[in-house]
């Protein structure tokens, strides 16, 4: 079982080979909308948040999503699934220039850029979300895993509805 | 303008779709509703506490700053300096010592008084204004303000009534029941764009119909269903009106057999999001549309204003301000934050809206010889309902909507 230690004593380019990973692994989990899958990405209890910049950077607290436990991922999924009311859409997410900013206790701190792309029926596709995950990773069942997810999107106006996970 | 447009012999039970898609109708709505007797919600107050504070927003199409002036008292102009006409102001939220175009450097005061002008006198007897140039008579575009208990209201006329009489006494009530005269604390903001008409935002709050059927969410979890106490009221006029519920439980009984989007089974994995205490006296849910911008969004412990900013016929922003007040203790902050997922661009509730938005803009944008059919408790309106089986709101809304635009 690889630890904290493991991750930690990596060689720089291979904790970098590992955080590609985590990033396609995940994007690619959701741009494959297996929503199921995703809160597995997490560790319980975890935080995921979508901030606009406006907010995150006057420090008010509101979030676009707020979720402190896997409990309120997986109540996302349910939303998606069963609850909320919308038209078909593909969301495409390109994660790239992951930065480490290094550890911080057990933790290893990380930014990355990020643009969504949105395609509705009919319609060209377009630019939907660019922003920035700010993210603390753990060693977690071996794997590397999102304590906290903070994914802080540039333009406060966004494109009608925000309905699948970043 | 010329009145081209016949409205339907129906009367209000029926809405022509023109009136969502006719760039006519759009300028004619900027003209009468936006820059006419109406008070535009614009601000609170506690966004700009401290004076050389300004907020940047609009009414309609028209972009506005609010500013805090030195004396505290509140400024709103029209955000078009006074020379060339240059949007001087770029920030959401700001904050200066006095109001400066980039251009050529005119400059105003908090209340908007022009108090310079760069070469005036010229230079060396050369050039500069005019001998009889008045600084006096080129500030820039003031607006008539309003406030009340934290909230800023602007208004392009000189001829509206006060804001008290404008929201007239049943609807005061409802306004002061979230604003109460206690200080108020901004959580954040939220915005979206939605490809839909204006008009569809304050229909789809007017409307408790859907809110029965579309909202599986609400349904299923009894925050908002028509088989729980419902109280509808509406100003003398239509313009106004407030939607009131109380929270019901997740049961199938006879009298909600038809909402089929009531899912008994369903559970939240983290009930934490959902764990609402009551805060406000008999009705759990009071949603109230102001005219022509602002709805005041009471759902549990979410609090916010959502201001209707129009982005021509067939689009919208809704600008979201998510608040508490002063004396809210951390608890209570941390339940409207996990409340608030309800609400916004991402909400468990609101998805369903600006989806559906979007889906009827499309249908009505190319159908102008059809109408909507708005006949539920019909044919008219009553200031007063004891049940949410109605879309009398939307019949009163059009009743005045008409008369404003000569329709």
């Amino acid at each position: 079982m690889r630890g904290a230690e493991t991750f930690r004593a990596l060689p720089p380019r291979e904790l970098r080979l590992e955080l590609e990973a985590l990033y396609a692994d995940y994007t690619g989990c959701l741009d494959e909308e297996r929503f199921e899958d995703w809160p597995a990405f997490f560790t319980e209890p975890c935080l995921y948040k979508i901030v606009p910049r406006d907010n995150f950077e006057r420090g008010l607290p509101l979030a676009t999503w707020l979720c402190e436990s896997q409990g309120y991922l997986l109540d996302r999924v349910t939303g998606i699934r069963k609850t909320s009311v919308y038209a078909p859409r593909r969301i495409r997410r390109i994660v790239s220039g992951i930065r480490i900013i290094g550890w911080n206790g057990d933790a290893l701190e990380t930014r990355a850029s990020f643009a969504a792309f949105e395609t509705l029926i009919d319609e060209l596709t377009r630019v939907f979300i660019v922003g920035e995950h700010r993210d603390r990773i753990v060693a977690a069942d071996g794997v590397l895993k999102f304590r906290e997810k903070v994914i802080v999107f540039d333009s406060l106006l966004v494109p009608n509805s925000l309905i699948y996970p970043l | 303008m010329r009145n081209s447009r016949q409205w339907p012999e129906r009367g209000v039970s029926r809405i022509p779709f023109w009136v969502y898609s006719d760039p006519e109708i759009y300028a004619r709505e900027q003209e009468r509703i936006f820059q006419g007797a109406s008070w535009n919600y614009v601000a609170l107050e506690a966004e700009i506490p401290h004076p050389g504070d300004y907020k940047r927003t609009y009414i309609g199409d028209k972009s506005v700053v609010v500013i805090r002036a030195g004396d505290g008292g509140v400024t709103v102009v029209e955000n078009r300096c006074a020379h060339r006409g240059l949007q001087f102001c770029q920030l959401h939220l700001g904050h200066a010592d006095e109001i400066m175009c980039p251009y050529h450097q005119w400059t105003y005061d908090l209340t908007g008084a022009l108090i310079g002008v760069p070469f005036r006198r010229g230079v060396k007897q050369q050039g500069g204004m005019p001998a009889d140039f008045s600084l006096a008579e080129h500030g820039l575009r003031r607006l008539k303000v309003a406030r009340r208990n934290g909230v800023v209201f602007a208004s392009f006329s000189d001829a509206v009534e006060s804001f008290e009489e404008y929201l007239t006494p049943p609807i005061l009530e409802l306004f002061d029941r979230v604003f109460d005269g206690r200080g108020l604390k901004v959580l954040g903001y939220s915005r979206q764009l939605t490809p839909g008409n204006w008009k569809l935002m304050f229909e789809n709050i007017k409307d408790p119909y859907h809110a029965s059927i579309l909202h599986v969410f609400l349904v299923s979890f009894g925050l908002n269903r028509v088989d729980q106490p419902n109280r509808v009221v509406i100003d003398r006029l239509g313009r106004h009106a407030s939607t009131m519920t109380s929270r019901g439980e997740q049961k199938r009984t006879e009298d909600n057999a038809d909402i089929r989007s009531l899912i008994e089974d369903l559970t939240l994995a983290g009930p934490a999001m959902l764990d609402p205490v009551r805060e406000f006296p008999q009705y759990t849910v009071c949603m109230t549309t102001v005219w022509p911008n602002l709805i005041i969004q009471q759902q549990s412990n979410t609090l916010a204003t959502r201001q209707i900013i129009t982005k021509g016929p067939g689009s919208f922003e809704l600008a979201w301000t998510f608040f508490g007040y002063d004396d809210d203790d951390e608890a209570m902050t941390q339940r409207r934050l996990r409340q608030a997922n309800l609400m916004g661009p991402s909400g468990y509730v609101s998805i369903d809206d600006s989806e559906v938005m979007a889906l009827a803009q499309q249908g009505i944008a190319h159908a102008s010889e059809a109408s909507a059919v708005v006949e539920l408790d019909g044919p008219g309106w009553r200031e007063e309902q004891a049940h949410g089986v109605t879309e009398s709101e939307i019949r009163a809304f059009y009743d005045y909507y008409r008369t404003v635009m000569d329709l």
